[in-house]
């Protein structure tokens, strides 16, 4: 076994960065990315850095292990691990640095096993090269596997990776990581791509690991909840400088760095809907890479900056304990003024009148490698006019295909739509013209829902002739309204979507839905790519919008606190089927269905406290072979018996307007929840 | 209450991030591409034999069909490359024989290219039943043995140029579609197809409005690959005798009429100089396919 690195006593700080600057050498010239970065990790400590994306977080990340790309490189400051100069490590201690003391978990596990080689190969592999025998190092990979609590250790062993779920994979990577027992584990975005109850996992899982081994983390990420949730203290990055540092909570409910404070108001959280008010927003962008900053990195987008804070660098300001906050008006930072605008004006939905939408029955199975997967099963429900029917539930629960069954992208096996009463064909192809102009959607990602050949003005004006048959002068003014209406300037008429940020692309996606006057738009996670200042401006638009022109919405989003703040009602899918239907805040505040129960316990909150966690056991059971009777009887942690097992309970109302399917009677759930509310009051 | 300043702020980019009118990726693209040695010297060897294929007729010292007594001279001051069995100087008919491969090469890749982008866009977008008729059909061709078919074609249609372009893109079109068919499967589950369709534009439009701009940089380097292996195609057609017809300077029939005296071991001026010519141009045009193949895929 190779010589250990030097573990030296004294140090007692499992990472430490002084003054560090990283840049990236572009077309000849250096990038700055990140500005004397300082701060430590204590041992046994868990220490967040958030920041929106481009401020530099992962490139801290990669300086950390000597892994930046080829053009970046650590141009002055000091990175040492363990009391130990990570900068100047030959290769052959490189190689030990990064098998022995630090360790990294990415955002996509998939990507971070080997697709060829078998679980407990690969896991193996890890402690062979930490210098354990084969038959040795397999045991290990055992035990490993084991510790990030993988039932059925023996089974994944022989499996590949792309035959375990997302989840089973990240536990995977983790237990790997812990393998040489690192004095310092890096995690970036670990959590990122997972569904909520599955991210809770994990987190519950880091956590407990993290206490349990006195491990070191650096915990990499955009989300304050999840941050609050595991980290004792807090780093806040800004186009790639340390503006506010501290104990977790204290940074949280006292911020002292007025981006802190704006990015804390952008959230839409503790229960904030539409009707209460439009959501704060940062305005104005990050600074390119490596502009020259010679005051604040933050003074061209702050509302409290001054004429010195364009010159003059603010130094670091000790607030008490260890809270800093590199601000010169740290003392009035939570002062900011807010940036919210008139008050709208929501007509209230008339839900006397016809419903706008309607679908019954609506089901689709698809076939898939000679098995019929029920992507989505009897959903019926109905959409008012100016209204927002949220659609939650974690992926592969048919969110999507309704939207699409809904839009005629997919033909629904069964059921049926119905727009203004009128039966709609099944697909785009039978549909008239109007048909179409009332039905359009904003799709997830901006990048790849704008064609990056066309400019703005060519999509705006094709779709302008196509959906409102206007061409011409006539089509050039209209489309200059649109982009009005969504606050895009309009120079960018001529610009390709690839010289536009994921926001403006996204206003774009949203001028071109709203071309043809449609009834109902659907959203189908149209803020989940943005960072979430860019997430605020684009639910205010989208509610201005509505208030505007009374479109429906039928909102698709894994965020709970987005759908929440947007939506009238929701609807929460499990599997394909609607477990639960009913206006917002009685689907958040309850009695709910025991899913939803357990979705809103595992999303971790910036308010932190709250609810207790509902673990949810194993998986989500695969569409192509659903659980006999209840589909949710797997994992229902109110689970009742055999009934569950043989008998799928039906979509019944439980009250007005709120329907619910679950054998568990209303008010067994009502007194059940309330014991759990009031436990943890 | 400031909801214009604070939404109008939020849409001002940060400075030097002004779009410009010109597509700001395609110049980056061509200055990547004036950087790539590969690339520019593919385009030196390649342009000198397309300047000797239109610019030859005036240029070269002698008539390369001129027939003189002056027979089988090795390399001289009067004959650079020498003289073939008909006393033509080697060196006008090398220069002149670029022009025969350069017009049927590049319009039989042409056609190749288009008819495969055509039937591969109509496979990858359509799918179901469409795709797998068509694939199923491209793979039956695809397995036959293609000089074959070429060398049937050509004496059933007789040689011409025309003839020998048609034959050798309808070759080539199987490739391309397969090559163009796996391109368009990607593009096509992109969303903005999706929001094509919403509007209600029909599939030729979304082929070749939407799609095809967008899969435009594998199509150019597909046709340069193709390119080099047309030029290898036509050579050895003529080669065999169902090319480019006597008495043409085409290199191709310069080896073909020439081989036979190498047994003889002394004449190897007649057969060098045209090989080293296919050899050049062939060379030229993969160092070409390259250069653009790197900078398409970063």
């Amino acid at each position: 076994m190779s010589e250990p690195l030097a573990d030296v006593g004294e140090s007692p700080h499992a990472l430490e960065l002084d003054k560090l600057d990283v840049v990236y050498k572009v077309r000849g010239n250096d990038r700055q990315v990140l500005r004397g970065l300082t701060l430590h990790v204590r041992r046994g400590e868990a220490y967040g850095l958030v920041g929106e994306s481009g401020c530099g977080k992962s490139t801290a990340a990669l300086a950390i292990v000597n892994y930046l790309p080829r053009n970046g490189r650590v141009r002055s400051g000091g990175i040492s691990i363990n009391g130990r100069d990570a900068l100047t490590l030959g290769r052959g201690d490189l190689r030990r640095l990064r098998s022995k003391s630090v360790s990294m978990v990415y955002q996509n596990p998939g990507a971070a096993l080997n697709p060829s080689i078998r679980i407990g190969k690969q896991v193996a592999e890890v402690f062979r090269v930490g210098g354990a025998g084969t038959e040795d190092a397999v045991e290990h990979a055992h035990q490993a596997l084991e510790r990030v609590q993988i039932a059925d250790v023996g089974s994944v062993m022989e499996r590949y990776p792309h035959q375990l779920s997302g989840g089973m994979q990240q536990r995977v990577v983790i237990a790997m990581a812990l393998a040489a027992d690192p004095a310092l584990l890096i995690l970036d975005e670990p959590t990122t791509g997972l569904d909520s109850t599955v991210e809770a996992e994990v987190l519950d899982l880091v956590a407990a690991l993290q206490s349990e081994l006195r491990t070191s983390v650096l915990f990499i990420s955009h989300n304050l909840g999840i941050i609050r949730k595991m980290c004792a203290r807090v780093g806040v990055l800004y186009a790639g400088r340390l503006i506010e540092e501290g104990e977790t909570e204290t940074v949280l409910n006292d911020p002292r760095h007025p981006y802190t404070v704006g990015l804390l108001r952008c959230v839409p959280r503790g229960g904030v809907r539409k009707d209460h008010g439009r959501l704060d927003s940062v305005p104005g962008f990050l600074p390119n890479l490596g502009e020259e900053l010679p005051g604040c990195v933050f003074a061209a987008r702050c509302a409290l900056a001054e004429a010195r804070c364009h010159t003059e660098e603010p130094a670091a300001h000790e607030i008490g304990g260890s809270h800093m906050s590199r601000c010169h008006f740290h003392e009035r930072a939570q002062a900011l003024p807010r940036e919210i605008g008139a008050d709208l004006d929501l007509p209230p939905v008339d839900r006397a009148a016809d419903a706008l939408l309607r679908f019954d029955d609506l089901g689709k199975v698809f076939k898939q490698q000679g098995q019929d997967v029920h992507a989505l099963v009897g959903a019926s429900a109905a959409i008012w006019s100016g209204e927002t029917l949220g659609l939650v539930g974690e992926s592969g629960s048919g969110k999507t295909t309704l939207a699409r069954a809904v839009l005629g992208l997919v033909e629904p096996t069964s059921g049926g739509v119905t727009l203004d009463g009128s039966e709609l064909a099944p697909t785009l192809g039978g549909r008239s013209a109007a048909d179409m102009r009332a039905l359009q959607i904003v799709f997830q990602n901006p990048d790849s829902a704008l064609n990056r050949r066309h400019p703005v003005r060519r999509i705006m004006r094709r779709t302008l002739k196509k959906l409102a048959g206007l061409k011409g002068a006539a089509a050039e003014q209209r489309m200059i309204e649109l982009m009005k209406s969504v606050r895009l300037a309009e120079r960018y008429v001529s610009a390709r979507p690839n010289a536009l940020s994921g926001g403006l692309k996204q206003r774009v996606a949203i001028a071109r839905a709203f071309a043809g006057d449609p009834k109902l738009v659907v959203c189908d996670e149209p803020t989940s790519a943005l960072d979430v200042s860019v997430q605020a401006a684009i639910l205010n638009l989208l509610v201005e919008l509505q208030a505007e022109k009374q479109v429906a919405y039928l909102f698709i989003s894994h965020d709970l606190g987005v759908v929440r703040y947007i939506s009238d009602r929701i609807a929460v899918l499990y599997l394909g089927r609607l477990q639960e239907i009913g206006p917002a805040d009685v689907v958040f505040d309850g009695p709910h269905h025991p899913y939803t129960e357990a979705l809103l316990s595992a999303v971790p909150t910036i308010d932190g406290g709250g609810r207790d966690r509902i673990k949810l056991e194993g998986d989500i059971p695969s569409a192509a072979s659903p659980p006999s009777g209840c589909v949710f009887h797997t994992r229902c942690p109110r689970f009742l018996g055999e009934i569950c097992k043989t008998e799928e309970p039906p979509l019944v109302e439980v009250e007005p307007n709120h329907s619910m399917r679950c054998h568990i009677p209303i008010e067994e759930l009502r007194r059940l929840q309330a014991r759990k509310a009031d436990v943890h009051a | 209450m400031s909801a214009m300043t604070d939404d109008a702020a939020g849409i001002e980019p940060a400075a030097g991030f002004i779009p410009k009118e010109a597509s700001i990726a395609r110049r980056e693209m061509l200055r990547q591409l004036a950087r790539s040695k590969t690339f520019l010297i593919g385009c030196v060897l390649v342009g000198f034999w397309v300047f000797w294929a239109i610019a030859s007729t005036w240029l070269i010292p002698h008539d390369p069909l001129e027939q003189t007594d002056a027979i089988l001279q090795s390399p001289s001051f009067a004959h650079w490359f020498g003289t073939d069995q008909f006393g033509r100087d080697i060196f006008s008919r090398v220069l002149a024989g670029a022009a025969s491969t350069l017009r049927v090469a590049p319009l039989a890749t042409l056609l190749g290219v288009t008819a495969g982008t055509m039937v591969g866009l109509v496979t990858g977008y359509f799918g179901g039943i469409v795709d797998e008729t068509i694939s199923r059909i491209v793979d039956a061709v695809l397995a036959l043995p293609l000089i074959v078919i070429a060398v049937v074609a050509l004496t059933a249609l007789g040689s011409s140029d025309v003839t020998l372009i048609v034959v050798i893109g309808l070759i080539f079109t199987p490739p391309v579609a397969r090559t163009v068919r796996a391109t368009v499967l990607g593009e096509r589950q992109l969303d903005y197809v999706q929001a094509a369709q919403l509007r209600g534009e029909r599939a030729p439009y979304i082929m070749l409005s939407e799609i095809l701009p967008n899969i435009s940089g594998p199509i150019v380097v597909e046709a340069t690959v193709r390119l080099g292996y047309a030029i290898f195609a036509v050579a050895g057609l003529t080669f065999l005798g169902f090319g480019v017809q006597p008495p043409s300077p085409d290199w191709s029939l310069q080896i073909a009429e020439n081989y036979t005296l190498l047994s003889a071991g002394t004449y190897w001026w007649t057969v060098l100089f045209a090989g080293l010519a296919i050899a050049t141009l062939v060379i030229g045009v993969n160092l070409v396919s390259d250069g653009l193949q790197q900078v398409v895929d970063q």
